[in-house]
Parts: structure tokens; sequence; C-alpha cells
């Protein structure tokens, strides 16, 4: 009981410096709040259905009615992205779970067990990044077909080695502890210490690697559904919002401006929050 | 050492996409309506009929030769088809590179010999909105800007003059020079507080010899590495940024080709942007002997 009220101040506190320290980090994480936020209550603070047509007011401005304007369906542009940061959270988180899921188990089995396991394992990675990660997903999505599912499993898979690099090199560090040793003294199993000794110690850079890695799997999935090859019409998806309004880029600019700056703002937050915490949790980079 | 079976490894992801596509690849070439004495003779001259593993080997037989067979959409070799259209990719890669070069270690060096000054908080904003900015919205609004509102360059295209090079390089270029804007400027950090750097202004070398004979030159690595990383990115951008510019590379070849399912040339491009790929990281290896002598005498 004494130590659980111990600890919580602590990280309180921790948070709170870190936010205080950083004022980046703080404008970073409030961005990706009010974000996450408007994808969580989109029903409720969406001016109109996103996929709500009125074609006598398409292409208009914006304006007290629409504030950033209609598409060429007549559709409300600000609806729509809120629906449409729904639509790339749930990509990149997704994205991003499979990877970690992939990846980290693979980096912690490579590192826990050595020997052909690790090499084995180190080889299918440097494998997977000698193709440039867009590349690999739009390889995967060629062969599986355009969907935002698709997308999903492509943009994760092509994120595996960098999961299980950073996984084995954090729990490669974590085994050569005393507590490790001392828990394979005991007689604990090897799932038992894995899991419960090694992961909880090895999980600092690879939190910081998820909100990294979230920022460049929605632009990845943004990325691909611009191609086509994602989200597929009317689902209001920002990748797949450019797409379909590039043709009126010259009548309608704001369909395309406003999709654009959700993405801009989006993975600039994630990243000014994952640089924060980088350097809050690596002493080195700590002025 | 490891390149040739890294890149064994990559014809066996490759070729695994081609498995995984569903639907049976002769049909795909031929058509639904072929008839099936074509379609049985296609199965046996591709080795469709045999396991995978064989199947897997005559097609690396013939990789290796440059051979990706043909085109389903122009019925030409796909390798013609690359070559024809490659010298337009390598060269926007090599002046977007070139750029991100020119801008991003000049910008990155300022920043770190002027620290919290307005050159350094404008390079970081410059930085930080370069990494986040998706290229495709940035080749947009470029369009949208010095095309069409301005008229100062041609919205799309590559045939002709100077200009017509001019938006797609910065679009592709722009995410570079944000990352060697950012290594630039920490690496010179970490240098310019190095003892030898102390020493040397003691000793009443001037500032300039001292940020870029001494400082620079030891920052040079990580700088490279980063350019060398930045190459990959950019592979992937020129996919884009050939879409929107209507540029007649191999990325929007492997778009078209992907649209119109045509696997042979999707598989022949992914194996042309791994061999480049491969090939950068190769010279990134090689600049590190020539930047740290210490690197050649270890491993010579």
């Amino acid at each position: 009981m004494a130590t659980t009220t111990k600890v919580i101040p602590q990280r309180r506190r921790s948070w709170f410096t870190l936010m205080r320290s950083s004022p980046r980090t703080a404008i970073g994480a409030v961005a990706l709040a009010i974000i996450v936020l408007a994808a969580v209550f989109a029903e409720a603070i969406s001016p109109y259905p996103p996929n709500q047509q009125n074609l006598r007011s398409r292409l208009q401005p914006p304006s007290a009615e629409h504030l950033l304007g209609t598409d060429h369906f007549g559709r409300d542009v600000l609806s729509r992205i809120i629906y449409g940061g729904r639509v790339s959270l749930q990509v990149g988180f997704i994205a991003v779970g499979i990877a970690l899921a992939v990846g980290g188990l693979i980096g912690l089995l490579a590192a826990f067990y050595g020997r052909w396991v690790d090499s084995t394992v180190s080889f299918v990675v440097d494998v997977l990044l000698a193709l440039p990660g867009f590349l690999l997903a739009l390889a995967i999505v060629a062969a599986l077909g355009p969907s935002l599912t698709n997308v999903m499993i492509a943009v994760g898979i092509a994120n595996v080695p960098q999961f299980a690099r950073i996984t084995r090199s954090a729990v490669l560090q974590v085994i050569e502890m005393d507590f490790v040793t001392a828990a394979h003294a005991a007689g604990s199993r090897d799932q038992r210490i894995m899991f419960k000794h090694v992961v909880p110690n090895s999980l600092s850079p690879v939190i910081v690697q998820v909100t990294l890695s979230l920022a460049g799997a929605i632009l990845a999935a943004a990325g691909l559904s611009f191609l086509g090859l994602g989200a597929q019409p009317p689902t209001a998806e920002w990748g797949s919002m450019l797409n379909s309004a590039r043709p009126y880029i010259r009548d309608a600019h704001w369909a395309v401006t406003f999709p654009g700056l959700a993405i801009v703002v989006t993975v600039l937050a994630l990243n000014m929050v994952g640089d924060g915490m980088r350097d809050a949790l690596d002493p080195r980079r700590r002025d | 050492m490891l390149l040739i079976p890294i890149l064994i490894g990559v014809t066996v992801i490759v070729f695994g996409i081609m498995v995984l596509t569903p639907g049976d690849p002769a049909i795909l070439m031929l058509g639904e309506n072929a008839p099936q004495e074509d379609l049985v003779a296609l199965r046996e001259r591709l080795g469709l009929n045999e396991p995978i593993y064989v199947q897997y080997g005559i097609w690396l037989a013939r990789v290796v030769q440059l051979d990706f067979g043909r085109s389903i959409r122009s019925g030409r070799p796909v390798t013609d088809e690359i070559v024809s259209r490659l010298p337009a990719t390598t060269e926007l890669a090599l002046l977007a590179t070139l750029l991100a070069i020119a801008v991003g270690v000049p910008l990155g060096v300022i920043s770190a010999t002027r620290p919290n000054s307005a050159v350094d908080h404008t390079a970081t904003v410059v930085a930080f909105t370069g990494l986040a900015m998706p290229v495709f919205w940035q080749g947009l609004v470029m369009i949208l800007l010095f095309a069409l509102v301005l008229g100062w360059f041609p919205p799309s295209g590559r045939l002709g003059g100077w200009e017509y090079y001019v938006l797609p390089t910065i679009t592709l270029g722009t995410s570079a020079i944000a990352a060697i804007t950012r290594m630039t400027r920490a690496t010179m950090l970490e240098t310019l507080s190095q003892d030898y750097v102390r020493t040397a202004r003691s000793k009443g070398v001037r500032e300039r010899s001292i940020t870029y004979r001494h400082a620079l030159r030891n920052a040079m690595i990580p700088i490279v590495t980063v350019i060398g990383l930045q190459f990959g990115a950019l592979l992937s951008g020129a996919v884009i940024t050939e879409t929107i510019f209507s540029w007649p590379g191999i990325g929007r070849l492997a778009i078209d080709a992907i649209r119109s399912k045509d696997f042979p040339v999707v598989q022949g491009v992914v194996m042309v942007f791994a061999l480049m790929y491969a090939f950068v990281n190769l010279v990134t290896d090689v600049l590190y002997a020539y930047l740290d002598p210490r690197l050649k005498t270890r491993y010579s």
C-alpha cells in the first residue's frame, strides 16, 4: 500500500516535469488530445453527417454555414475531416499494433534465446529493411488488393523490422541485469521471466517508437489512400479526400488544403510528443 | 558481405508477394475469356504447375539475368519498360538528394553554431514541419501556388526546360532537407562541445575553420548515414511525386501497374528499387571509410 502511494505521485510529477520543461511536447500533447477527442466524439461535434451530399452547394468556399467549405459533392469538408481523423487514427493504431505484436515478439525471442533464433530474426529484419517501408507496404497492398484493412496489414508489416530491432536491443540490455539472472537461478520458467521481468523493464524505448511510428503509419496509410489503394469512396479519410478533391484544386483549394493540414497537424503533434518522450527517457539527450 | 544474401531474401519477399496475389496468374495475363489450351500452355511455360520452391527457382534464374517477364498491359519485356523510365527517376532522386544536402547541411551547421538564434528557431520549425508534411499534399499545394496561381512553373510533365524540374525536386527533397538539417544540427552541437574544438579555439584558429574543418568533418558520419537512409524515403516519395507531376519514371510505372494488376512490372520495379537502395547503402559504407580513417585501418 505504501509503495503504491509513493509511485503514483512520482509518475505524475515526471509527466508534469516533462510538459513544463518542454513546451514543444506540451503543445504536441494538447493538439493530440484535441484530435483524439474530436475523433472519439465525431457524431456530437460534426456539423453534418460526413457523407451527406448537397449538389446545390458543391465547391462552396468557407462560410458560416460550412466553416471549411464543401467538396465536389457538396459534402461539408470540416465534418469529413473530423470523421477522417477517426479513420486515420484507427488505421495508425491498428497498423502499429500489428507491428508491435509481431516485431515486439520476434525481437523479444531473438534477444532472449540468442544463437540461431537471433541470427535468423536479424537476417529477416535486414531483408525487410532492404526495402524502403512505404514501397514494401505498396507491394503488399498491390498483392492483397486495395482496401483499408489491407493498408493496415501492409503498413503494419512494413513497420515490423523497426519494432523487432528496438525490442531486441532493449531486451538485450535488460537480460544482462542481475534480477534476470536471479530469476533464472530461482528456477523461473522462460515465459514467466520474459513477460514478468524482461518485458516491463524494456518498455520505454518501445513506447517512444509506438508514438513515432504512429505518425509514420498515418502518413503511409494516407499516402496509399491518396494513390487509390486504401480507403475507398465515400469513406471520409484524409488521403482519399485529397485524391478525390485533386481535380478541383483550381476552383476549390479548401477541399485539398484543409485535409492536408489535418495530416500535418496530427503528424507534427505525434512527432513532438514522441521526441519529448525520447528526450525524457534518454539521459544522454537531456540538457 | 551480407549484401548478396539480403538481396536473395528480397527476391523471396517479392516472389512471395506474387504468390499471395489472389487469382490465377495465367488468367490475369491472358484474360478471363482466353481459350483453355492457351491457359494450360502458359501455366506450363511459366512453371505454374510446379511446386512453389521450383517456381521460385525458375523465377530467380530469370531475374538474375534481369528478365522479369513481359508486361501484361503492354506485352513488352518488363526490363525494357523499366530501362526506358529509369533515367527520369534517377535524375529526380539525385536532384532531390543534392538539394537536400545543399540546403540541409548548411542550415544545420548555421543552426548549431548559433543556438537559440532566429535562424536556429526557423531551422527547427522548417525541420519539424518538413518531416510532418505528406509529400502528396505538398506536391498539390506547390502546383496550386506556383503553377496555377503564380504561373511560374509548369504543373506537370518532364520534357522541356529546367522549369519542369523545380516543383518535383523541391516536393521530393523537402522531407530529406528536414531530416538532414536535424541530424546536422544535433551532431554539430555535440562535436562543437568536444575538447579538440576548445583546443583549436584556444590556439586562435578562425571560427570558420573550426566549424568546417574540425567540427563538420567529424560530424559527417551520422550525416552521411541519414543521407543514405533518406534515399530510401526518397524512392518511396518518388512513387507519389511522379504520380502527382505526371513524371514518366518507374514510380509512376509501378502505380499504373498496380492499378492494372500488371504484376510482373510491379515485381520488376520493386526489385529495381531494392537494388538502388542497396547500392546507395554500399556507397554510404564506402564513404564511412573515407570520412573516418580509423574504420579503414580497422577493416584493412
